[in-house]
């Protein structure tokens, strides 16, 4: 009796334990927009800066939608710098939008990453502008004249897109 | 024997709390990959239950980001949030608690690719460790646009 005394005990002590540990809706626009112009936007990016899409026509844009929780996404990113850096003066010019939904989250990540492009918050209103957003990461390659000539969802084939911007920006 | 008895209770107890613990607070990551086969239900069947009037529905629960779910998500979904959170596992938690055990519940996210996902391995867990049997996770491979908007199955937008 003793035993089952100390088990119900102890068993009533470790549920008092967890609980107290535990705290605790039309159709979507067609993914792509592929081979069309760019929708411009407007924002004001992490830096303070207002960003208009429209301002980099004559550059070649990489728009790149990711969020910190992505792993694949957060994998991209320095790779994207370094092209930044390493095309920026043959025009082109990398965007991030992210689509976390707490922009201290962002701020963080950049405190830690030196992210040499600018990042802006994206919402519903401008993933669905672009087709859909629905899943992340998510890339559009913008040329000189705002159409977009490519789009991935999920995981980019990178040394593939490095090359198509490559001859965008007519290094070969 | 009392001393062992005392002993198997005791770490039987203090490992569950663990567990539930460590739920609440989000602090496991847990892979959706952990989910078994059996526990799965593919885009195309949830989509052809959704469309045909027959039967019950089941609750179909997104355990993911906000703006995703703005932009596009199930019709009748409701928005719970980020299982990999603690906000999240105490918004299902919350939105469950009334529930009889053995609903019929549709977890999903789609945010990433399935084995990528931070949120599904989570509610999966939760669900089952709060003790309801029959709940259900839609197994999006590569991300809700391509498994589900994509093809065409039923949407809406908006919170």
């Amino acid at each position: 009796m003793a035993p089952l005394r100390c088990a119900l005990g102890v068993a009533a002590v470790c549920a008092c334990l967890s609980m107290s540990i535990v705290v605790a809706g039309e159709t979507a626009e067609p993914a792509g927009r592929l081979n069309t112009i760019a929708p411009d936007f407007t924002r004001i990016d992490m830096s303070g800066r207002p960003l208009r899409l429209d301002q980099f026509k004559g550059r070649v844009v990489l728009l790149n939608f990711w969020a910190t929780w992505c792993g694949p996404c957060i994998e991209e990113i320095p790779v994207f710098s370094r092209w930044q850096r390493q095309y920026g003066d043959a025009r082109l010019q990398v965007i991030g939008v992210s689509m976390d939904d707490e922009e201290s989250a962002v701020k963080h990540f950049l405190a830690k990453h030196d992210v040499p492009y600018p990042i802006l918050m994206g919402d519903a209103k401008l993933g669905k502008s672009f087709g859909g957003v629905y899943g992340l990461p998510q890339s559009f390659l913008i040329d000189a004249h705002g159409k977009i000539v490519f789009r991935n969802v999920g995981e980019l084939n990178l040394e593939a897109l490095r090359l198509q911007i490559e001859g965008l920006i007519g290094i070969h | 024997m009392k001393l062992l008895i005392n002993t198997i209770v005791l770490a039987s107890c203090i490992g569950t709390a663990c567990t539930i613990g460590a739920i609440a607070v989000g602090a496991e990551k847990i892979p959706a990959s952990s989910i078994p086969a059996e526990y799965l239900v593919q885009p195309a069947s949830l989509a052809a239950s959704l469309q045909s009037n027959s039967g019950p529905r089941p609750l179909i629960l997104h355990v993911g980001f906000r703006k995703l779910f703005d932009e596009a998500h199930i019709v009748a979904a409701e928005y719970v949030g980020e299982a990999d959170e603690s906000e999240g596992l105490a918004a299902l938690r919350e939105r469950v608690a009334k529930l009889p055990k053995d609903s019929a519940i549709v977890i999903y996210c789609g945010c990433c690719p399935w084995n990528k996902c931070p949120n599904m391995g989570a509610a999966f867990s939760a669900l089952r460790s709060f003790g309801f049997s029959n709940v259900k996770a839609l197994y999006i491979a590569k991300d809700f646009g391509t498994d589900w908007v994509d093809k065409g199955y039923p949407v809406t937008t908006g919170g």
